[in-house]
């Protein structure tokens, strides 16, 4: 079945239930999750690329069991942190792209091909040569979304990817985000940025209690925060 | 290598970071070797003209230089006092070309040819050798020198902040738990890009 499933699936943390029983089918373009701090949403959506396991019940990326074959799921599904200092790891911004294609083993003429095409795609040629750890917020968001993109996953997962950025740079990654191809989940606290998605989850201890189009879903997290 | 890459299309920069790890290699080895000041001025000379040729500005090579005046201001007058001034003299100038060598190595090679070239010295012993861990290790300790600078300089500032510039343990604890807490965050991000095992 293709698309993202969650099939009775449960996480602890200790002693502490942080997701509780959820079955989900991810089909939608975009889908959104919202919830209060420990909420368990970001849980939740790092079980997609299997950074996280459940710990009853299993997550499947397009059929795949992410817990059995993680390493083929995280070739489809890319991830974007909260903080992009924690997701570079290269000197520079051209550098830190390519990275990700090691693994990948391409032609060196396809790589630089590949890695000089995000870089246009997300404006950011100019600071190709650039050491990354001096880029602005923005632009260290912009490169953390390159890296996943060069990869040319399938689906990508955002924890949060606007929280530490001003108005602008939020807007600036938003636009970005609707000119995906991809499948796109995004994990997030700002309404606006979930207000155009074609699906909103929302959660509360652990446990989904609104799923729904944006302006009812939304609607209902209002409430449950007033 | 944080982040110095001076961009340049030089005979220099194109050269394989292979071949100019050799001669750096080999160069600091027979600097290290030779007493004359003779053959150490000519040996400045050669590096002088290296930078030249690889059109590496004045200033952007002086930055990479003065740390180690700091430490030849302080460890040339004690040589003089215990060797003489020629043997100051010969370790001051074997210190700075060395220093000048490998600052034009960082300047003119980008640290994923580096890398590169690691992996392909590291090709024959593949058997006992992970050359694409051996690579992300060196990539990783590279990248963590900005981020603690960051990191302490964040906690140091939260220290002034809290009227507790003198207590070491203000900064220690907060540095140790954040350094702790980001080599988990860069483990995660690693696993999600595919870097998993």
């Amino acid at each position: 079945m293709s698309g993202i499933v969650f099939e009775g699936v449960s996480h602890d943390f200790g002693a502490e239930r942080v997701v509780d029983e959820v079955s989900l089918v991810l089909t939608e373009r975009r889908i959104g999750i919202v919830g209060a701090n420990g909420s368990g949403k970001s849980t939740l959506a790092r079980m997609i690329n299997g950074l996280v396991s459940p710990t009853t019940g299993r997550v499947l990326v397009d059929g795949l069991d992410v817990s059995r074959r993680a390493r083929e799921v995280r070739r489809r599904v890319g991830f974007v942190f909260t903080n992009a200092d924690n997701q570079i790891v290269m000197p520079t911004v051209r550098e830190d792209v390519a990275f990700t294609l090691r693994r990948h083993r391409l032609e060196k003429a396809d790589a630089a091909a590949r890695v000089d095409a995000t870089l246009e795609r997300l404006g950011l040629t100019d600071l190709a040569d650039r050491p990354a750890h001096r880029l602005s917020g923005g632009q260290k968001q912009l490169l953390a979304l390159a890296s996943v993109l060069v990869a040319e996953p399938e689906i990508l997962v955002a924890d949060e990817p606007t929280t530490l950025l001003d108005a602008r740079n939020a807007r600036l990654i938003a636009r970005h985000f609707e000119s995906l191809d991809q499948q796109l989940i995004v994990v997030s606290h700002q309404l606006e940025l979930l207000e155009s998605f074609d699906r909103v989850i929302v959660m509360e201890h652990g446990r989904v209690i609104a799923d729904d189009v944006p302006a009812i879903a939304l609607d209902a997290y209002r409430a449950v925060i007033a | 290598m944080i982040g110095v890459f001076h961009p340049g299309t030089s005979i220099v920069h194109r050269a394989p970071a292979l071949v100019k790890l050799a001669l750096l290699a080999a160069f600091v080895t027979a600097v290290a070797l030779v007493g004359s000041l003779v053959w150490l001025a000519a040996a400045s000379v050669v590096v002088l003209l290296l930078f030249v040729l690889a059109r590496v500005p004045a200033p952007v090579a002086l930055r990479q230089i003065v740390p180690i005046l700091w430490v030849l201001a302080f460890a040339v007058p004690v040589q003089v006092v215990f060797g003489g001034w020629e043997a100051a003299a010969v370790m001051a100038v074997r210190l700075l070309v060395a220093v000048a060598l490998a600052a034009l190595y960082t300047l003119t090679t980008p640290v994923s040819a580096t890398l590169d070239a690691m992996q392909a010295l590291l090709r024959p012993f593949r058997r006992w050798i992970d050359a694409d861990r051996v690579g992300l290790a060196l990539a990783l300790t590279i990248r963590c020198v900005p981020l603690l600078a960051d990191l302490v300089r964040e906690v140091m500032e939260a220290r002034r902040a809290r009227g507790a510039e003198g207590s070491l343990l203000a900064l220690a604890v907060p540095v140790i738990v954040r350094a702790l807490r980001t080599a988990e965050h860069l483990g995660e991000a690693l696993t999600a890009r595919g870097f998993d095992d």
